[in-house]
């Protein structure tokens, strides 16, 4: 249970030293609070490059016709979007958290493997410029959709090859930030931090790290035979040869239904985090919650072919996926009612990170239902590839983990840098972008069900004025995020004042980060401290 | 669990960054050679050697510390949780080419031949008209008779003794650990020289295979799904065999020169883990591949 104490000293030992002086300290740096900047800072850039092609591709669709560009390149931007929010902006971000928090949460002098810590963050780099590198290649970025499906991604100009191997550096950058992470968390805490009384953040990302070994090598394997499919002659995907094009639909759904859950699970855990402190109660469910992160990772195995209902799936295999799928609903509405049982009768106030918080527990639901009406794979075949997809997948993760990775932002924001951020602006900044988020995604809703397609430039005029108002939320949505850069930078710079080591009121019942000074030293915990349970904070 | 007393904490490492470098140079020669650019090939040699020099330099750090004593017992249960995890995403890795075979053996190359199944919904019935003269009989390169006749690869010829070489090798690795765990040095090294060599003749009888497959047999790369899986499951699979061989070398060359203790000697357990997953696999593609 997070509601503990910990007692420790303070006192620097002859090997705590600080950062390295100049650029070199960032670029050969082992501190898991520097990767993990580093990791937050990357992903806060990819979040702006993904969403200038997000706003590109609203630009388009503002009106129908062709306005501004092409459509091989408006294919490119919905498949670069996605890949770079993806790969680029979330995962990097939730990994960046992870490397932050994960080692003050647990009680742990720094990462397990703070070498191929390095290296992770590198190769994620690495990965991206070879991303980004196609471009401003002939024939363009890959444009088939991040799916990346056979044939349509074979008739990808020079780009093919870096599109792929891109994808190899990206899957063994998470494999070894995955390693990491277990590593951590099963041999790095303190004495007396068990397993049952580890923050649900921690929990979320050891599932998460599982999920992440498991799939991320899948990925690889359906790219590779992409790649040899192209240049080397095989027919793993051309029914000629004997293979199946649908074949490579079942491997990249194998890693890609687990890999959004590696996006939500994190995000699971960091709401569930939050919530308690500014509810100022207890976790609710706490067991519950870690129990039903791992039956929703479990499920994530075995429902991957309901992405594709309309491919032509055997009866049976329709019957399964369908029924399979419906039951995440289960672990998953344990969640959100253990999220609302949580502030239930608490003494609540609404600070930034909380207001995000609660956002995300009713905008994510909105999200998880539309889910369950696309689960039902008779009514699936209306929705499939229309805006309603769009509409399901972004409620679920602008409003739920981009949501809640600012919340992280807001709620650790003062720990990291010893700073408050602005309140006032910080308010602005989750009223804009809670409204603009509906204005965006909502009427993408009836668009779908009116039978609008996804990945198109152009449209029938009768979609013309939900695909109008859709663009305007886009721009209030993208803009308004530059708030949130003006508010970090102004934090880091002084803020609106120094903050305590707790933070906030009680903080330090809710996890270790807490009762290290703010901001948190270069080397927290070389000595482990010791966990003493407390009694669970009592209704007010 | 209270390992983090005296963890050590590195605090800098120029290694990795630079063999990333390497790769990711590696990566885009190789992309651009794919393109038909001519410099592509040096640049990925480049990229390639650049790459392993750096992995070097980072492992002979490793061994540096390691036998100075840096790593405690909590060091020594990281490394052992990073290559356990490490080698259960390279079977994660073979199960793909493993699905696929699976995949096209049980339900795609049925349905192209419109073969009754379980499944008397399935899309194999378009294709009556499609391929009426399809047998859809394993193995297969499809109705499009892609790469032309090819002979498939038997099992009790060149395989049979791959495989008696290769769990011979597992046997030896052994030997050589019980000789390390009682400090009898001469077996460790005869023990891991065997290992080795059992190792690089099983490559090499795999080549010879090779070459018998494209020259005599037919038998290519591009013969439909049958050459795809089997070419890229046996490659993959020697191609670990190879990284298995350079690891043992390593860990041959440490122990001749007197590295290791009963106690402490993550690096040949890792490398010996490595090799016995390798050998699994093998059994799978024997069964699999060549007998089924």
């Amino acid at each position: 249970m997070s509601a503990v104490v910990a007692e420790h000293d303070d006192h620097h030992d002859h090997h705590d030293h600080g950062p390295e002086k100049g650029i070199l300290r960032w670029v050969f740096t082992t501190n898991h609070k520097d990767i993990g900047t580093l990791y937050l800072v990357f992903a806060l850039v990819m979040f702006f490059v993904g969403g200038t092609m997000a706003l590109i591709i609203r630009a388009e669709l503002f009106e129908p016709g062709l306005q501004f560009v092409d459509p091989n390149f408006f294919n490119s931007m919905t498949t670069m979007h996605a890949l770079v929010m993806v790969f680029g902006a979330v995962m990097p971000a939730f990994v960046g958290l992870a490397n932050w928090m994960i080692p003050m949460m647990v009680g742990a002098p720094d990462m397990a493997l703070p070498r191929m810590n390095n290296m992770s963050f590198w190769m994620l780099v690495a990965g991206v410029l070879l991303l980004a590198s196609t471009l401003f290649m002939e024939g363009g970025a890959p444009a088939s959709g991040w799916t990346l499906y056979p044939p349509l991604v074979l008739q990808t100009g020079k780009a093919f090859p870096f599109a792929i191997f891109s994808v190899h550096l990206l899957g063994v950058s998470s494999i070894m930030g995955a390693i990491n992470v277990i590593a951590t968390i099963f041999n790095m805490r303190a004495p007396g931090m068990t397993l049952m009384k580890m923050p649900l953040f921690v929990w979320t990302w050891l599932i998460t790290a599982f999920l992440l070994i498991a799939i991320m090598p899948v990925f690889a394997g359906a790219v590779t035979m992409l790649l040899t499919d192209k240049f080397f002659a095989t027919s793993f995907f051309d029914a000629a040869g004997g293979g199946d094009p649908v074949l490579y639909q079942h491997i990249f759904w194998f890693f890609g239904h687990p890999e959004v859950y590696v996006m939500i699970l994190p995000t699971f855990g960091v709401a569930s985090t939050i919530i308690p402190v500014f509810a100022r109660k207890p976790l609710f469910g706490y067991a519950s919650m870690v129990y039903a992160t791992g039956a929703i990772a479990f499920l994530s195995f075995i429902v991957w072919a309901h992405h594709m209902f309309t491919v032509g799936l055997p009866i049976a295999g329709e019957l399964y996926f369908m029924y399979a799928t419906m039951l995440i609903a289960i672990p998953t509405g344990v969640k959100v009612f253990n999220w609302t049982a949580t502030m239930w009768k608490g003494a609540m106030t609404f600070e930034t990170p909380m207001l995000f918080s609660i956002a995300f527990v009713v905008l994510f639901t909105m999200g998880g239902f539309t889910g369950l009406m696309m689960s039902v794979a008779p009514v699936d075949f209306q929705y499939h590839d229309t805006y309603f997809i769009v509409a399901h997948f972004h409620y679920t993760l602008v409003p739920a983990s981009i949501f809640i990775l600012m919340a992280a932002g807001y709620y650790w924001l003062p720990k990291w840098t010893g700073n408050m951020y602005n309140e006032k602006i910080g308010q602005l900044h989750f009223w804009l972008s809670a409204i603009s988020v509906n204005i965006l995604f909502f009427p993408q809703h009836f668009l779908g069900l009116a039978g609008m397609p996804r990945r198109i430039p152009d449209y029938a005029i009768q979609f013309a004025d939900w695909n109008m108002v859709s663009s305007v939320g886009a721009f209030i949505y993208g803009f308004s995020q530059l708030l949130f850069v003006y508010i970090v930078i102004d934090t880091i710079r002084g803020g609106t004042g120094k903050v305590t080591a707790e933070v906030w009121e009680d903080a330090a019942k809710h996890g270790l980060e807490w009762t290290v000074p703010s901001p948190a030293p270069y080397h927290t915990f070389s000595t482990p401290p010791t966990i003493i349970p407390t009694e669970h904070i009592v209704d007010h | 669990m209270s390992t983090n007393e005296g963890y050590y904490i590195p605090h800098k490492a120029v290694w990795p960054v630079m063999a990333t470098a390497g790769l990711m140079t590696m990566l885009a020669g190789f992309a651009n050679y794919l393109n038909g650019s001519s410099a592509g090939s040096s640049v990925m040699l480049f990229g390639l050697v650049v790459f392993l020099i750096m992995l070097g330099f980072w492992f002979a750090l490793q061994s540096t510390e390691s036998e100075s004593g840096m790593y405690n017992h909590g060091v020594g249960i990281s490394y052992r949780m990073g290559m356990m995890w490490f080698i259960f995403s390279e079977v994660m890795f073979f199960a793909v080419f493993f699905g696929a075979l699976w995949f096209t053996r049980n339900l795609s190359v049925p349905w192209l031949g419109a073969v009754d199944g379980a499944f008397d919904s399935g899309p194999g019935r378009a294709t009556f008209t499609l391929w009426p003269d399809y047998s859809a009989t394993w193995p297969t390169n499809g109705p499009g008779n892609v790469g032309g006749h090819f002979e498939p690869m038997g099992a009790f010829g060149l395989p049979f003794l791959n495989t008696l070489i290769l769990l011979t090798s597992g046997v030896t690795c052994t030997w050589a650990h019980h000789g390390l765990l009682a400090k009898n040095r001469g077996q460790l090294i005869k023990g891991l020289i065997a290992t080795v060599a059992l190792g690089f003749l099983f490559v090499a009888f795999q080549a010879i295979e090779y070459h018998e497959a494209y020259t005599e047999m037919g038998l290519t790369l591009g013969s439909g799904i049958y050459g795809s899986t089997f070419f890229m499951l046996t490659g993959f699979h020697g191609l670990h065999v190879c990284v298995g061989a350079i690891m043992l070398s390593v860990v041959l060359f440490r122990s001749w020169k007197g590295h290791f203790k009963p106690e402490n000697h993550f690096a040949f357990e890792a490398a010996a883990w490595y090799w016995h997953f390798v050998d699994v696999v093998w059994l799978g593609l024997f069964v699999f591949v060549y007998i089924m």
